[in-house]
């Protein structure tokens, strides 16, 4: 689906945490981010909602969140537990 | 129509008499003259398609369509699944007669792609698919995710598989943790069960492929029991360690390698990881579209392992406790992808059709209808990758 480009990371998480079949995560996803299904691999749409999001683009912008700071969002976002994540609050909190 | 292989089995008598009504082409195939010189019909119909060794050649619609009807007929009556109906059949060859060189599916109707360790393609070598590039796991799982804009990574093992793991989980631990901290996208840690690895010279118990050609047909599935046990043990070992330092996910890959012993003790230690730390999804995919008994009597939760083709794999996958389910379907090398493709979308349609689970089709070199060769042809791949998402309604690759 694109991956960071676009919402594929996103939609995977739904996968491997919830078991969601393709279209039932793609609908959650979508409706997280408040986005229509077609949009979630439309980089036009979704860079910019990942950007006000705080949940990690493809390109490096110094600063920006990326990797665990970028997952803690999407946790959150998506209600769902990373572990990493999990992990790692339980160090910093 | 005569390919390279099959003209190479003639006598000198028959290879004239082929010549006078064909020519032999790139790779060795042979093609008929063309009916313009041999005063024949019109040469139009002809489509490129490939081999299951990746040889491309030219069939004619008919031939394409027989082979797409031959191969769906063939995985309904070894699978005991429906076939095609005729409109799938139609639609899988529209896919494959697509004059693209790449094809691809509409907007919105894209699928995650999974991987069982395709960031080591970046630093491996050639046995692992790889292009050598001197750069470390770190590196190289990075530049999969940001790079080739990857749906999940992974890392593993350069063996890639659980039992080497074992004694440098220390290292593995250490280096996923680090990761984790700067992956963005879903992170998984990747092997195989490999109970192969457990039989001597290699391991403790007697190889039961050497007891199995003396007779000794109890010894050799005592080895494979025992060998299962220890195989389960190290695969929970792994998945606890990992879990330690928040691992995002396991991929327990190509599993039933060895066997239905080695399926199972992936399914059995796949359950007792999901009681134990069921925050932490598993992927279980398997190494071939049925599982071989090379035990013949193991079972889990009642049923039989030995014979299961992926619509009933995915069942006692699903019931053990996994996130997903890679289903994989053989090519055959001597066949054309029509016949190759046909058969992985058949199994594929009915493996979604009984999953409760999200279903994700390998598409490696030699499976899912992908021809087995070294450098996968593009054209190929994309048919492949498309049909078995808009006709077996995959859930990812």
């Amino acid at each position: 689906m694109g991956g960071l480009r676009t919402a594929g990371d996103l939609v995977g998480w739904m996968q491997i945490v919830r078991k969601m079949k393709i279209n039932e995560a793609k609908q959650y996803v979508a409706k997280k981010l408040g986005v229509d299904v077609i949009d979630l691999t439309n980089e036009e749409v979704i860079r910019s909602v990942r950007e006000d999001l705080g949940i990690g683009v493809v390109t490096s912008v110094a600063g920006s969140p990326k990797g665990i700071r970028a997952k803690i969002k999407i946790a959150e976002l998506l209600d769902i537990h990373i572990n990493s994540v999990d992990l790692f609050l339980s160090q910093v909190r | 129509m005569m390919y390279g292989h099959k003209y190479a089995l003639l006598s000198k008598k028959q290879k004239k008499k082929q010549k006078n009504k064909s020519f032999v082409g790139v790779q060795g195939a042979v093609f008929q003259k063309s009916p313009l010189a041999a005063g024949g019909n019109n040469m139009s119909d002809k489509i490129f398609i490939r081999m299951g060794d990746g040889e491309r050649v030219k069939l004619s619609t008919a031939e394409i369509k027989e082979d797409i009807s031959v191969g769906t007929m063939d995985a309904a009556r070894r699978g005991r699944i429906p076939e095609m109906t005729p409109e799938e059949q139609e639609q899988l060859f529209e896919i494959l007669a697509d004059p693209a060189r790449v094809v691809g599916v509409s907007p919105g109707e894209e699928v995650i792609v999974t991987d069982d360790g395709c960031s080591m393609s970046f630093y491996s070598g050639q046995d692992g698919g790889g292009v050598g590039i001197p750069m470390s796991r770190l590196q190289a799982i990075l530049t999969y995710e940001r790079a080739c804009g990857a749906d999940t990574t992974s890392m593993g093992h350069s063996d890639y598989s659980y039992k080497p793991v074992k004694p440098i989980i220390n290292f593995e631990m250490n280096e996923y943790y680090t990761c984790s901290m700067m992956t963005t996208v879903p992170f998984f840690y990747g092997a195989q069960p490999n109970m192969g690895l457990y039989f001597q010279p290699d391991g403790p118990c007697p190889d039961p492929a050497e007891l199995l050609l003396t007779g000794k047909i109890k010894e050799a599935r005592q080895s494979q029991e025992e060998a299962c046990a220890h195989l389960r043990k190290d695969l929970v070992f792994v998945g606890k360690k990992l879990a330690g330092v928040g691992c995002e996910g396991l991929n327990f890959d190509t599993c039933g390698s060895a066997g239905d012993a080695d399926f199972l003790a992936a399914l059995l230690a796949l359950r007792e990881l999901r009681r134990e730390i069921p925050q932490m999804p598993v992927i279980m995919g398997s190494s071939g579209e049925f599982v071989i008994g090379m035990h013949g009597e193991v079972t889990f939760d009642g049923q039989r392992l030995a014979g299961m083709y992926p619509h009933e794999q995915v069942k006692v996958v699903e019931a053990a406790g996994a996130g997903i389910y890679g289903m994989a379907v053989n090519t055959n090398t001597g066949k054309s992808t029509a016949w190759n493709l046909s058969r992985a979308v058949t199994f594929c349609k009915a493996a979604v059709e009984a999953a409760q689970i999200p279903v994700h089709v390998n598409v490696g070199m030699g499976v899912g209808g992908v021809p087995m060769m070294e450098q996968p042809p593009i054209d190929s791949v994309s048919r492949v990758s498309k049909s078995l998402v808009q006709i077996g309604k995959a859930d990812g690759l």
